[in-house]
């Protein structure tokens, strides 16, 4: 085949073009789909509470996952300031995973219990209050926004259906565990579970 | 460990693609001319801009090779899938192949042996005493600014409800060995919300009561008024003269030290809705080893002065 023909043929470029990428993946990614080892749920872990994937989506919304990566490398620098490297086993029910790909600020796979509530609270509010050299921005609007639980109980029933274990109980209460929580509440309650599962290097 | 199916099945697509790229640079300067390079263009011409036709400079098509033999080199050193490649580290003493977490671990390792002799040294000097020890100090200093300062400050002098640890007020004690204390457990400080209790009126009159035990501006008038309540309330973990009480973390409320604030208005947020002052502990996190030498930098922070 000539390049030119290539070039020349839109429909036959963007074929060629979605195998030569997805072509890596078939070999890095597919085969992860089925292996035990990524799709055990870490020992302990248990789906998130209604809060705390409200403040998911809250930390999804205003793109944290943007500067903050959830991923502690195995390599010593990262271990001893973050703790365990992170597992496969870890995230299993996670749609989608926030691993990140970029740290501006710290990663938080292990941020859970390492600061007190208040302090999370306080640096939301203005980092700088508490760190003066940070150049994280300030969220004061989550102090103010109330969680709206009309929605909850349908992301709960969404992740049961990619295999998050909530039962019917869960789905019932969703509504009433976080209706009219701030957003703050339900953001710093997602953090502090963050990494809690493995916590022993 | 992949299964056997999907362990081959990754094995034939690298090995494969890395073989077709072969075979790629084969097909692609199959009947090119070799080295003469010529005024004869590809026939495109964009904006009168027109592109020679020639072959890659000889240099450029032995890169290609190169970059194919040197992964094969890399998978044998590495490994591809189940199979295990050639290269080793050291875990616990033994020669393992070489994966990501070995190699981790491997470093972990050979750092810890290197420092161990340190931390032993350290542990078993008593905190007050390694305080006088420059060395110690210094990486005291360094624990302190990767792990402490983000609430306490990379001076160590705190923030509003983030304890300095630079003067010589200290909520549960500045003891060396109340410090380590802290550090390793944490601490949970209880100040219970005040505004059912006392009212609006209430909150507002104990204020002022709170201020004139320190001295500061304060209505007499409505401080009177707050007295006998604090008597009655906050006497058990605050003392009669409201000296606190460490075996709690209740603070002196007459010094000049407000971890939250003094002013009226700061005072009554308070006592209205209480404060959870709450120190996590490190004994897991980081061991006590490492406890120990930053408890002796905390404490060296304030006996200077």
């Amino acid at each position: 085949m000539k390049h030119e023909t290539i070039e020349k043929n839109l429909p036959l470029m963007v074929v060629m073009i979605v195998i030569a990428l997805s072509w890596g993946g078939l070999a890095e990614i597919v085969p992860l789909f089925t292996d035990k080892h990524t799709i055990t749920p870490a020992e302990g872990l248990k789906p998130l509470t209604a809060l705390q994937l409200e403040g998911r989506d809250i930390y999804m919304r205003e793109g944290c996952a943007v500067c903050h990566t959830q991923m502690v490398r195995p390599f010593r620098a990262e271990t001893e300031r973050y703790g365990p490297p992170s597992t496969s086993g870890e995230h299993v029910y996670e749609h989608p995973f926030l691993w990140g790909s970029k740290r501006t600020g710290p990663d938080l796979a292990r941020v859970g219990g390492r600061y007190s509530d208040e302090w999370h609270r306080a640096h939301l509010y203005n980092p700088r209050d508490v760190v003066p050299e940070s150049v994280m921005p300030s969220y004061p609007w989550l102090f103010e926004n109330k969680v709206d639980g009309r929605t909850t109980p349908r992301k709960l029933e969404a992740l049961r259906m990619v295999g998050v274990p909530y039962t019917d109980a869960d789905i019932e209460g969703a509504k009433e565990a976080v209706d009219g929580v701030t957003e703050i509440e339900a953001l710093v309650a997602y953090l502090q579970q963050l990494g809690t599962v493995v916590t022993k290097r | 460990m992949l299964s056997s199916f999907w362990s081959f099945w990754v094995q034939a697509i690298v090995i494969g693609s890395m073989i077709g790229c072969g075979l790629l640079i084969l097909y692609t300067s199959k009947g090119q001319r070799k080295d003469e390079t010529t005024d004869q263009t590809t026939g495109h011409s964009y904006d009168g801009i027109e592109e020679l036709d020639n072959p890659l400079p000889r240099w450029w098509v032995f890169m290609f090779w190169g970059t194919i033999v040197y992964g094969f080199g890399y998978l044998l050193v590495y490994g591809l899938a189940n199979f295990d490649g050639i290269g080793k580290v050291t875990v616990d003493g033994e020669e393992v192949t070489w994966t990501a977490t070995n190699q981790w671990k491997a470093e972990v390792q050979a750092f810890d042996e290197k420092v161990a002799p340190l931390y032993a040294e350290y542990l078993a000097t008593p905190v007050a005493e390694l305080a006088k020890n420059e060395a110690a100090l210094q990486t005291g200093q360094r624990l302190f600014k990767s792990y402490c300062a983000v609430c306490h400050g990379s001076n160590a002098m705190g923030a509003q409800g983030f304890p300095n640890l630079t003067d010589h007020d200290w909520l549960y004690g500045g003891e060396a060995d109340t410090i380590k204390q802290t550090i390793m457990y944490g601490r949970q400080g209880a100040m219970p919300a005040w505004g059912a209790a006392l009212g609006d009126e209430g909150v507002k009159d104990m204020a002022q009561y709170v201020r004139s035990l320190s001295g500061l501006e304060h209505d007499a008038e409505a401080a009177e008024k707050a007295a006998p309540k604090y008597q009655q309330l906050c006497v058990a973990c605050h003392g009669a003269e409201g000296k606190g009480m460490q075996l709690v973390g209740a603070p002196n409320l007459t010094d000049e030290i407000w971890l939250y604030g003094g002013s009226t208005k700061q005072i009554e947020t308070t006592l209205r809705y209480g404060r959870a002052g709450k120190m996590p502990a490190q004994a897991e996190i980081l061991g006590e080893e490492k406890v120990h030498v930053l408890s002796a930098y905390v404490y060296s922070l304030s006996q200077d002065k």
